[in-house]
């Protein structure tokens, strides 16, 4: 809401300085979001009038003028088509500031000028502002204003405060509402002017208009008057500048006076041309089946059945609270209008407003609910303005039909409980003082407190303290910290901590955290090489998304690990390691919300990565979390991973199965192509939620060895297509009871073994816990092993 | 006799000060007193003695013996000094160089700060609480005092999945699930992911991190809150900072403030952190309304409490001097790495 400080003044007296004015009015609740000072750029301008003008003997597009300030008359010359002598312009005087640069006394072709003569774009000011002015060329002022005038006084350039009105507070979106606000926190006082309506127009208004409210839990009030003789034209400058300066576009002077008002005592007002109101008649309903109506924007509108409309007897002539029809606009005919003011269901108007795409300053005042007591009072100086104006002359009396009398609503008033609440100790004399202050009726005797009819945000005691706790001050309130509450303690999750052991074993691997956002495009699932029917496809879609590559909640990490990697690739950053810890949004058939799964994902490229330093974080992190069993499977099938290069992980769970943990491996490169990342990039990801589930904190200390192990290697040669991981296990069955820990130490294919075969290098070690073991206890293990590896793989000792 | 005795320990010392591995040492104490070494071969020819001679010699090859003993002794250490002497000349290195080691990764900013707002809350006795970040209207919206068609929803632009169900538009929701599942008295934050539909540009971003908290007891004051918000601002801006609280409107707690911190850029006096300012807006707060409790079964006649929610990213880029929101998500390392 913006609010010329000039205006606001007709109201109450600000005397104290604007950044003064600005802080109490921000700290009692009217947060301001700025001030505009029109004039602030502009020094030592003033108005002159051109007592003689003559032509540049040396330019044809110069004129040399004589301009009088007054107390002198100066030489200018001017290069602007539009003035003329006797003309009154704003005339920068030498040492003059403006927006531009300072004014300099200076000679154009030979000839000496002493300032110069200002269009309003040197002033910094806007054709809403003066909409009199030229497209080119000097201001000329209209009228006579005295000379050597400050230009700011003689254009009425103003100060704007502008206010963020909060939706609680739809009386705040007024000049008088604003007032009040000023004067309870500047302790001034306050006094509506006096509303006076000559009704010059005689007759009655009962006989031309008779109103019917029709769904009265839609319209609460309707009132309305009649203006005849009305003459359209534009309104006085002084008006048009508050309406600009206020934000407003002037028009007319009808449209404008509407506006004023509405803006001066938030009530919407709206005019009908009453010559094309039918029948005598305002009729407020919901619309027939199939009636629509064109707007004065000149589209048609089909209508809800619950939106509200203004009818006359036959049809509908406006939107309730929204847009008026066509069919009753004013034009330059109109001889006799019908003003409306009246309040409507706030909601009611939203969703009309909302389902039209129609937004208005009057709509956003309708919505937030208006005070039905400010009808009357609005329609009256709205009849005044008009009178004012010389726009036409009112006709005797007011229609109104209101539906919803107000009731005073009582409250008592406990200021103990109002304390007990703040916590604070504020005398029961300081809280009268303050809600005298907001108008609220006080009742010393009976304790009892009558909020004024304007503030329908006032329901029940936690408002009553937010009145006094906004006038008392805020942050005079003494800070405590819940003493006297029971104690209590603090701590993480089993889940919390485990994410904590998570990120700490990622760091600890040389991997830098990642924060992506939880969109998804469509198009990743093709970018990512799935399958047409992958489940993964299967997403939740907002539906009114910020674009298509924002319109899914994504069903997997992977696409934005690929395109952070790829950020770090095109920025020439030669190695990159990340992880990221979120969540995933799989939908549940037949449910409303999602599964939203916790998700590790990991990427690397270039430095020492490889599929190996990738697992080898990943059992890393598995054993951080206590996870003593897990096993790696190769995969083939995943289409965005590289079929010879990835496996899958599986962990023992509680209930003892081996579940799904995770994947990891190379990008497919036609993936990592798409995502213009490093042909060989490595990513994981992981299912927190099962490997938490598999997880433990507990430990349990195994006696160190007493005796000493003997260690015993192992080369077979093998077929190279076989893992490996086979072998080990194999290993592990048959290696007997003193078998400690076996080893990988060497995978070798080259020279000395066959084409495809490979060489691997096992170390065995073998311990007793209660004796020195001899060499025959362990030469019958790797006998038993031996064989084995020969019959079940073919191995053959190196 | 005796003079082979002391011709061998003269020739045995002077082979002993030429020597210059310990592996010659090894052999030359063999050659002298090993089983077939010069001096035992003498002691064998020792039965051949008159029994006068006999001690004499006896003691002078003893002397002899140990002369060499102690000798063999003292050249070894002088060798081994020598080697290991000669090893550390030849493996000088340039300690200038750089050090080699995979650094230990970084956390993200955003964790660094919601890790020490955390470890604040928690020490004053607050549990973390988790919810959905897919919610039910009823929950984000509708349970926090904002019916649907409220002017309170225009402030919040919010991503519909359906009617009922949105993108949480902040952590609040956690708070209906805990209250409508816990009795008083309360005291959780709720970190997390929220959305709103805003462009992403150098201050915004669609999907950003809030922390709310709740507190619900009997007796919980205004007071409370303030004397909370203050604790928390001084632990994370540092001791001096002040709070200064704004009275503002949230649907959902009455009264209700937006707080600020005097800025830590420069203490309040004014510069580009706070616009000039002094003060810098972390955060929104306020009374938990009436509504609300009564939504969750908790009567407001007997139980009052406080709820405040501010933005990570906020507090982060503030923080760290970042200018531009965008580097938090980009993940490009020479970002991540300066944490």
């Amino acid at each position: 809401m913006k609010v010329p400080v000039k205006w606001l003044s007709d109201y109450v007296k600000i005397n104290v300085p604007i950044r003064e004015y600005t802080e109490a009015m921000t700290l009692s609740g009217s947060k301001v979001e700025g001030v505009e000072d029109m004039g602030k750029d502009i020094e030592k301008v003033v108005v002159g009038k051109i007592v003689s003008m003559e032509k540049h003997p040396d330019a044809d597009k110069l004129r040399i003028c004589k301009v009088d300030t007054g107390s002198e008359v100066l030489q200018i010359v001017t290069g602007a088509p539009n003035v003329k002598e006797g003309d009154y312009i704003p005339l920068a005087l030498v040492g003059a500031k403006l927006p531009g640069g300072e004014i300099k006394p200076t000679k154009l072709r030979g000839v000496e000028s002493y300032g110069m003569m200002c269009s309003i774009d040197e002033l910094s000011l806007t054709k809403d502002y003066l909409p009199d002015a030229p497209d080119y060329g000097v201001y000329v002022f209209n009228g006579t204003p005295e000379l050597g005038m400050d230009v700011k006084e003689a254009l009425d350039l103003d100060k704007v405060v502008e206010f963020e009105i909060t939706s609680n507070r739809p009386d705040c979106l007024s000049i008088i509402g604003l007032a009040r606000e000023t004067v309870a926190t500047l302790g001034e006082t306050f006094k509506i002017p006096e509303v006076k309506v000559k009704e010059e127009a005689g007759g009655d208004i009962n006989d031309l208009i008779t109103i019917e409210i029709k769904n009265p839990e839609l319209c609460y009030r309707y009132a309305a008057r009649v203006v005849e003789d009305v003459k359209i034209e534009p309104s006085p400058a002084w008006m048009q500048r508050r309406l600009a300066a206020a934000g407003m576009r002037p028009i007319n002077n009808i449209v404008d006076i509407t506006n004023y008002v509405m803006l001066e005592y938030g009530q919407p007002m709206h005019a009908f041309d009453l010559d094309q109101v039918q029948g005598k008649k305002i009729i407020v309903r919901t619309p027939y089946e199939g009636e629509t109506i064109r707007t004065l924007d000149g589209q048609d509108r089909n209508l809800d059945s619950d939106m509200l409309l203004i009818c006359d007897a036959n049809r509908p002539i406006g939107v309730a609270g929204v847009m008026g029809g066509e069919n009753s606009e004013i034009t330059d005919k109109t001889k006799t209008i019908l003003l409306e003011s009246a309040t409507f269901n706030g909601s009611s108007i939203r969703k009309t407003g909302k389902k039209m795409g129609l937004r208005s300053e009057a709509s956003i005042r309708f919505e937030k609910g208006l005070d039905i007591e400010n009808a009357i009072p609005a329609l009256n100086r709205c009849a005044e303005l008009i009178e004012l104006l010389g726009a036409g002359k009112i006709v005797k009396g007011i229609a109104d039909c209101n539906c919803k009398p107000y009731e005073k609503r009582i409250f008592i008033f406990e200021p103990e409980r109002i304390n007990s609440f703040l916590g604070t100790e504020i005398e029961t004399a300081e809280m009268v003082r303050i809600f005298k202050s907001l108008e609220f009726e006080v009742d010393e005797k009976k304790m009892t407190l009558i909020p004024p009819s304007f503030r329908n945000d006032i329901v029940e005691l936690a408002d009553l303290c937010e009145e006094i706790a906004r006038f008392y001050g805020y942050n005079k309130i003494k800070p405590s910290l819940l003493s006297g509450k029971e104690s209590m303690q603090g701590r993480k999750t089993y889940k919390q901590s485990m994410e904590d052991v998570i990120r700490n074993a990622m760091i600890g691997c040389g991997l830098n955290e990642a924060y992506t956002l939880s969109f998804a495009s469509p198009k990743v699932f093709d970018t990512l090489n799935l399958a047409k029917d992958h489940y993964l496809r299967n997403a939740v879609v907002i539906s009114n998304p910020l674009g298509e590559d924002f319109s899914l909640m994504r069903t997997t990490t992977l696409p934005d690990m690929l395109k952070s990697l790829s950020t770090n690739y095109n920025r020439n950053n030669p190695e990159a390691a990340l992880f990221e810890l979120s969540y995933v949004y799989i939908p549940i058939e037949g449910e409303e919300l999602a599964d939203e799964r916790e998700t590790l994902t990991i990427g690397l490229y270039g430095g020492t990565s490889d599929f190996y330093e990738l697992k080898g974080i990943m059992e890393e992190l598995l054993e951080a979390m206590g996870i003593k069993e897990y096993e790696f499977r190769p995969e083939k099938e995943e289409t965005c991973f590289h079929p010879g290069r990835t496996a899958k992980f599986f962990v023992r769970s509680k209930n003892k199965e081996m579940v799904y943990g995770g994947i990891l491996g190379e990008v497919h490169p036609e993936v990592a192509e798409n995502y213009e990342c490093p042909d060989r990039t490595y990513v994981a990801v992981a299912d927190v939620g099962v490997l938490i589930d598999a997880s433990t904190t507990e430990k349990q200390y195994r006696q160190l060895p007493k005796f000493p192990a003997i260690t015993r290697d192992l080369a077979v040669v093998v077929d190279a297509e076989l893992y490996v991981s086979q072998m080990l296990d194999t290993i592990k069955q048959k290696g007997g009871e003193y078998l400690e820990e076996v080893n990988i130490f060497d995978v070798y294919k080259g020279a000395q073994v066959p084409d495809g075969m490979k060489s691997v290098a096992f170390s065995l070690s073998f311990r007793a816990l209660d004796k020195t073991l001899k060499d025959e206890d362990v030469n019958i293990a790797m006998e038993k092993i031996l064989k084995r590896l020969e019959k079940e793989f073919g191995a053959q000792r190196r | 006799m005796k003079q082979q005795l002391e011709a061998i320990q003269k020739q045995a010392l002077d082979k002993l000060a030429q020597i210059s591995e310990i592996r010659e040492l090894e052999d030359l104490k063999v050659a002298y007193l090993g089983k077939k070494g010069k001096l035992t071969q003498i002691l064998k020819g020792m039965g051949a003695l008159s029994a006068e001679e006999r001690p004499v010699i006896g003691q002078m090859a003893n002397e002899v013996r140990n002369t060499l003993e102690e000798s063999i002794a003292n050249t070894r250490t002088r060798l081994v000094r020598e080697e290991r002497n000669k090893r550390l000349k030849n493996e000088v290195i340039d300690v200038t160089l750089p050090g080699k080691i995979r650094p230990i990764g970084k956390k993200h900013p955003l964790t660094l700060v919601l890790d020490e707002i955390k470890e604040i809350f928690l020490g004053m006795g607050y549990e973390i609480a988790e919810g959905p970040e897919i919610e039910l209207d009823y929950n984000n919206f509708e349970a926090l005092n904002i019916p649907k068609n409220h002017p309170a929803r225009d402030t919040q632009d919010t991503f519909y999945i359906s009617e009922n169900v949105v993108l949480r538009t902040h952590t609040s929701p956690v708070q209906i699930r805990h209250m409508q599942n816990n009795k008083p008295p309360i005291r959780i934050i709720c970190p997390g992911r929220v959305y709103r539909s805003d462009a992403v540009d150098a201050t915004h971003s669609p999907v950003f991190h809030q922390v709310e908290g709740l507190v619900v007891d009997k007796g919980v004051t205004m007071g409370d809150l303030v004397g909370t918000l203050q604790a928390f601002a001084k632990s994370v801006f540092g001791k001096d900072t002040r709070v200064r609280l704004r009275p503002h409107h949230f649907p959902f707690t009455e009264p209700s403030a937006e707080v600020d911190v005097s800025c830590w850029g420069c203490g309040g006096t004014g510069c580009r952190i706070c616009k000039g300012e002094g003060w810098v807006e972390i955060l929104g707060a306020g009374m938990v309304h009436p509504n609300v409790l009564r939504e969750c079964n908790i009567d407001p006649d007997i139980y009052s409490g406080f709820a405040f929610g501010m933005g990570v990213e906020r507090i982060t880029m503030g923080k760290f001097g970042i200018d531009d929101m965008r580097l938090l998500f980009e993940n490009d390392i020479r970002f991540l790495r300066q944490f």
